[in-house]
């Protein structure tokens, strides 16, 4: 076809035709569009596009703003671009190209590019901006008020802009023009969710970050850091910063970039993120960052399953669903749940604090329908949680890391007084046999009664009989975690047997049959799964097939040119310290792609990679987050790493320990594209969280804060200096691959672009009563195929036959594990059957235990998304069981037994010192029943790291908890941390009392 | 003639803040002119969300009680104002952003504790329902609109209709007592205003000691009985609403056929008398 397509005389006549078009239109806009006419004042210089046999060719004169073109050929131009045929050429320069055909000829070099970065990017992203010129975005109020759209992490918003200011930030109340929410019918009543959105408080937080003090305003150099000459790392943290021009810093960047490439060889660039970024398909840490990252060749940080710890490493032997990292489904539970089911057990479950994730206030209400239903709620969590005080009903507090006794206990009084689906049981399940056995104390002579696990969980017997006896009689759904999955005991040392632990309650009850299941309506409700819409997960922009969830469904639909990263080294994240300051560590594979993908170790440094030299550090602090946190701090101060820059929105703790900080927007002032609550990846469908499901275009609200650009541009501005530009953006800026992203979607059949654009938003419809998705695990109860709309298993994960059992060896739930048999039968940390094993920390660890006699729980914080929000004068600091203000300074919060608080002379609001062998952290005591005698709960997350002396060697008076909790990985073949199993002692602090 | 009248139940706030956070992205940084002035980004809350956790481990509740102005009829402040503080037809009351100026007695004049004083501004601030909004044809104040459970009601309504609320919901206004006739009622203040007995029944058999359910718990004040309880599966009792202070209270317990209990308690705040064993 392409050699024919040269001897066509037509088509050569309608691209010479085009090609003096092109010139035409350009002046056209430059006349019309003011900021046309201002972008063409940028660059003088000669853009040559021709056939690459030279056979036609028309070159375009850009000079003092102006445009004029010349039929043929220039002897000297600036930039090439070369077509390999009129065909080609018709085909890609067409207004409505497609996607396919831009990327085809690229792959297939039909399409090049030359010159340098700085003419040829500027050139594609001129020519893109031609096509979008003149769209119009956002409602006008009147008064001078525009209204914009944008999402965020606890739900999608209306954004009032007055005079380039934000003035308002609300949820966003449905019109007549938006479909209406889906109805529920249960025990003779109707329930419809309300026609709004709902937010998080940290939504409502939004302006004053937006605003806040702590923006980073511009590029900043460490005082006492010379690329040429002294770096002095052992001021990381301690020297101050001096303001340096964008052209400066990303010079720096650049240079560093090669220079490490260079003295070092491939995986001296290591880059990682916190979990969690701001909100937006492109901008997410699975957008841009990996096309960015991939394109210049990286050692990535390998997330550990962050929240899943337990699922991931323990529940997934027991039933699959490593997709989903050990968590469940939820299809279609919130109707069941309603309709069915009589009782509800929360199991260190509080999605009245943690929204799910990203879901808003959205289950809250459907939370308070139960309760109208009549259908008991139990609470068992060593916190009395914000659900158990919305709620009601029995709260139960097991020592924190012990619930797993109880999970034994419950079977023992189960299988005692013949209280499970003894059916289910021997068709559903295999290996209980072996369960029970343990269970009345066939191999250790221990009988798991009630009594003796009262001697663990410090829980009265009488009160886990009442538990397990009104369980085994009534249909219960059991909700462990934020969702089923997400948080809570699966982050104590001992959360792999509580996970897979409660999995096996529920195979004893007969997990799948009408009001017995999982979940807390919190996700499951009726929405439309089958309308595509990605999720962050999904990649978007990043062109990664491998990394994130690209591969499996986003892939053919939004076409991009591939990026693969060459480097095959990885560091796991929990182990980022020991990796530069030792210079080796290793660490198990977090691959959700098949049960036995975690059982890969990993070893870093990787066969003949460098070490990493240079850090990139992007987002949230992880001085908050990740525990143990004294050793990064301490990794910052050696000169293992050579160079450190941190692009950052905000000061944050970690932020003030890098050599250069990029300043980086928010997505207030950037344009994305995404979905209220949709993750996507291992929370495939999460917008099931959701009452209405809705597609948000993120307008770009306000021009970016001081000097700050998007990561988008700041990776584009970096990609420039390494001739990277085209690869990475494809000549399209974040505003092109916004279209390109919505193009992907199935939003185009329903709304177009430009309506979407300029309204901001579209709802998409819930299903016909009649096509809802079937409830999750009905199937497999009643024996049938897998019916919920899951692409996983993949299709050579099923055992006999397509779509038939779970993705275990079995098919069915297994109380004896056939993957753990196979890979390690004797591992003492992970047995086939679920033991009871007494935490690594904890009050079994007797000498620890008698000279740090409290347990530190720290849970995901109620207010804050992670260490988003907290801090940088945010309004979030005035909410009082947030932060506390004490002489002037915000202090963190933990919340203390009125006892252990009385016995050590604590009194409301003392300052006082959370310490251990690890750290000290200074916080405001808040004195409470809401937690048993001997426990302290205090939430991770916080953004600021103030140490009151030299940074990593004395108390944080900012807040960082994890400083306190222990690195040891959860199971010894894992990469997972048991934050929640941490000894601590509490005295008075007297404010002048610096060391650890 | 319509006035505005705002209803926060007790029962169905969650402490999410979301109220004091919508409030604080109205005020801060905005000056709505004739209503109010800027509010400072930290250190106002103009909807002041308080605690009260009541019991002791593991028995107890925890309530929380949005306090927003209470926009009084017969109002403190507009009294103490010599002027600069006004009721509008709607029922609001606006302390005027200008005529204030220096007026930081108006702070003091505040039984409820709900005028804060802005030092850079050098005046008084406080809830104005978003009176600016209203204005504009908005329906609900930022705070309304954004409470997730509906702990949070504003109503426009004559005074019969709304009287009629008041008395088919057991409407309660904070510190009757002050004879302000507020504007803002509450449900189910008892969960912040009164206190509980609680207590867990059980019972020993053959060593194994359970809960003991459907006991039954009559509770009786100077012999006079006020209420009867029947444990639930847990054993758990409450009997509720009890006032602070109120003294000497006697419980009688009683399970199937074993002689009954008799417990004395003395009520200054919630109580949990913990486990009452029968064996």
């Amino acid at each position: 076809m392409m050699v024919f397509e040269r001897f066509i005389p037509f088509k050569r006549l309608i691209v010479s035709i085009i090609l003096l078009g092109l010139s035409i239109v350009m002046n056209l806009e430059r006349r019309i569009f003011s900021h046309i006419a201002e972008r063409f004042k940028e660059k003088n210089m000669i853009v040559q596009i021709k056939l690459r046999d030279n056979s036609l060719g028309r070159y375009y004169i850009f000079k003092d703003g102006k445009v004029k073109s010349k039929g043929g050929l220039h002897e000297k131009p600036d930039v090439i671009m070369s077509y390999e045929s009129p065909g080609v050429m018709l085909r890609v320069m067409s207004p409505f190209r497609s996607q396919l055909e831009f990327v085809s000829a690229c792959k297939a070099c039909q399409l090049e590019m030359w010159g340098p970065d700085e003419l040829s990017n500027w050139f594609a992203m001129t020519l893109n901006m031609l096509l979008t010129v003149g769209t119009k975005y956002g409602t006008d109020m009147g008064k001078g008020v525009m209204r914009y759209t944008n999402n965020t992490n606890g739900g999608p918003v209306f954004v009032y802009v007055k005079a380039g200011k934000i003035i308002r930030i609300t949820p966003i109340d449905f019109d007549d023009k938006d479909a209406d929410p889906w109805t529920i019918k249960a025990k003779g009543k109707s329930f419809t969710p309300p026609k709004k959105t709902t937010v998080s408080p940290h939504t409502m937080a939004w302006k004053s970050m937006i605003y806040s003090p702590d923006r980073i305003k511009y590029p900043m150099k460490r005082v006492d850091f010379d690329p040429n000459g002294e770096r002095n790392p052992q001021n990381r943290g301690v020297s101050g910063y001096e303001r340096i021009s964008w052209d400066e810093a990303l010079d720096i960047v650049a240079g560093e970039i090669k220079r490490v490439k260079k003295d070092h060889g491939p995986g001296a660039i290591m880059n990682g993120s916190g979990s969690h970024h701001t909100w937006g398909a492109l901008g997410y840490w699975l957008g841009a960052r990996i096309r960015f990252f991939n394109t210049i060749g990286w050692t990535p940080i390998a997330h550990n399953p962050d929240s899943w710890e337990g699922w991931f490493w323990g529940a997934t032997h027991h039933w699959g669903h490593s997709s989903r990292n050990g968590g469940g489904e939820a299809y279609s539970t919130v109707e069941d749940c309603m309709q069915n089911s009589e009782m509800v057990v929360f199991w260190s479950s509080d999605p009245e604090s943690t929204s799910g994730v990203y879901g808003a206030s959205e289950g809250t209400i459907r939370r308070m329908w139960l309760k109208e239903l009549g259908i008991k709620m139990v609470h068992i969590d060593p916190f009395y949680n914000h659900t158990a005080a919305l709620m009601g009903g029995k709260w139960i507090a097991p020592k924190v890391g012990t619930d797993s006794a109880m999970i034994l206990a419950i079977a023992y009084v189960w299988i005692t007084e013949d209280l499970y689906d003894k059916e289910y049981v021997a068709t559903r399940t295999i290996g209980f046999d072996i369960w029970k056995d343990y269970i009345l104390g066939g191999d250790d002579g221990i009988l798991k009664t009630p009594e003796w696990q009262e001697t663990e969980t410090g829980v009265p017997a009488k009160d886990v009989r009442a538990l397990a006896r009104e369980w085994g009689t009534k249909k219960t759904y059991l909700t462990a975690g934020g969702i089923t999955g997400f948080g809570g005991a699966c982050r104590t040392a001992t959360g792999t047997d509580w996970a897979r632990g409660v999995v096996c309650l529920m195979g004893m009850q007969g997990m799948g049959k009408p009001g017995v299941n999982m979940g807390g309506v919190q996700q499951g409700t009726p929405v439309d799964t089958r309308f595509y819409f990605p999720g962050y997960a999904e990649g978007s922009m990043s062109g990664d097939f491998t990394g994130p969830g690209h591969g499996t469904t986003l892939y053919q639909r939004m076409p991009q040119l591939p990026s693969v990263n060459t480097v095959k080294q990885v560091v796991p994240r929990l182990r980022i310290p020991e990796a530069v300051i030792d210079g080796k560590t290793s660490g198990y594979s977090t691959d959700p792609m098949s049960i036995e993908g975690q059982f890969f170790e990993y070893k870093y440094p990787a066969p003949g990679h460098s070490p990493v030299k240079m850090y990139y550090k992007y987002g949230g602090s992880h001085f908050g987050t990740m525990p143990d946190t004294n050793r990064y701090v301490n990794m910052y101060r050696t000169d293992s790493l050579e160079f450190v820059v941190n692009q950052s929105i905000w000061h944050e703790g970690e932020s003030k320990f890098a050599d250069v900080i990029l300043p980086a927007c928010t997505n207030f002032e950037r344009f994305d594209i995404s979905e209220f609550a949709n993750c996507g990846g291992y929370i495939f469908n999460s917008f099931t969280q959701v009452n209405n499901r809705v597609a948000v275009m993120q307008h770009k609200c306000i021009e970016p804060i001081g000097e700050s650009k998007s990561d988008i541009e700041i990776f584009l501005e970096i990609s420039k200096r390494l001739e990277l530009a085209n690869p990475f953006s494809e000549g399209h800026s974040e505003f092109d691959w916004c279209k390109r992203f919505f193009d992907a979607t199935d939003l185009k059949t329903k709304i177009s672009w430009k309506k979407f654009l300029k309204r901001g938003y579209y709802v998409i419809p819930p299903t016909t009563e009649e096509s809802r998705d079937p409830v999750s695990m009905r199937w497999f109860a009643e024996g049938k195929e897998k019916d919920t709309p899951e692409l996983t298993p993949l299709p050579g994960d099923y055992t006999e036959e397509y779509r038939k059992g779970l993705q275990t060896q079995s098919g069915k739930i297994e109380f004896e594990s056939s993957s753990l048999k196979r890979f390690d039968p004797d591992d003492p940390d992970r047995l086939p059957i679920m033991k009871y094993v007494a935490s690594w920390e904890g009050p079994s660890t007797k000498e620890l235990y008698d000279k740090y006699p409290l347990q530190l729980m720290s849970p995901h914080p109620r207010y804050t998304f992670h260490t988003q929000s907290d801090g940088k004068e945010s309004t979030i600091n005035d909410i009082s069981e947030h932060r506390a203000l004490i002489d002037g300074y915000y202090y963190w919060i933990a919340r203390i037994n009125a006892s252990d608080a009385k016995a050590r002379g604590i009194k409301e609001n003392d300052l006082v010192k959370l310490y251990n062998d690890r750290g000290a952290v200074i916080c405001a005591a808040k004195l409470t029943e809401r937690v048993p005698p001997g426990t302290v709960h205090s939430y991770e997350s916080s953004a600021k790291y103030d140490p009151v002396g030299e940074p990593g060697k004395s108390a944080d008076r900012g807040g960082c908890i994890n400083q306190l909790t222990p690195s040891r990985m959860i199971i010894k073949k894992s990469h997972g941390a048991g934050y929640m199993s941490c000894l601590i002692e509490v005295k008075k602090w007297d404010g002048k009392e610096v060391a650890i | 003639m319509k006035t505005w009248h705002m209803i926060i139940d007790v029962e169905k706030c969650e402490d999410c803040n979301n109220c004091l956070l919508a409030c604080k992205d109205e005020y801060v940084n905005n000056e709505w002119k004739g209503y109010s002035k800027p509010q400072p980004n930290l250190g106002q809350k103009w909807i002041n969300v308080q605690r009260k956790e009541r019991g002791t481990f593991p028995l107890i509740d925890v309530a929380y009680r949005p306090t927003p102005c209470m926009n009084c009829d017969d109002a403190p402040c507009i009294k103490a104002s010599k002027g600069c503080a006004s009721k509008r037809s709607d029922g609001i009351v606006i302390i005027d952003p200008e005529k204030s100026k220096g007026r930081e007695d108006l702070v003091k004049s505040c039984p409820y504790d709900v005028i804060w004083w802005n030092a850079e501004l050098n005046i008084p601030q406080k809830c104005t329902f978003c009176a600016h909004l209203k204005d504009e044809g908005w329906k609900e104040p930022r705070c309304v609109q954004v409470c997730p459970t509906g702990a949070l009601r504003i109503e426009n309504l004559t005074d019969e209709e709304f009287s009629q609320i008041i008395e088919n919901e057991k409407l309660e206004v904070l510190h009757k007592e002050l004879k302000t006739s507020p504007r803002v009622y509450y449900k189910n203040l008892y969960r912040f205003e009164k206190c509980f007995i609680v207590g867990s029944v059980s019972i020993k058999k053959d060593g194994i000691v359970d809960c003991a359910e459907d006991a039954r718990v009559v509770l009786y004040k100077e012999k006079v009985k006020i209420e009867e309880s029947i444990t639930d599966n847990y054993g758990d009792f409450k009997f509720d609403k009890l006032d602070e202070d109120s003294g000497e209270y006697t419980l009688e317990v009683s399970y199937k056929d074993k002689k009954s209990k008799t417990i004395t308690v003395n009520v200054a705040k919630s109580i949990n008398v913990g486990e009452i064993l029968f064996d």
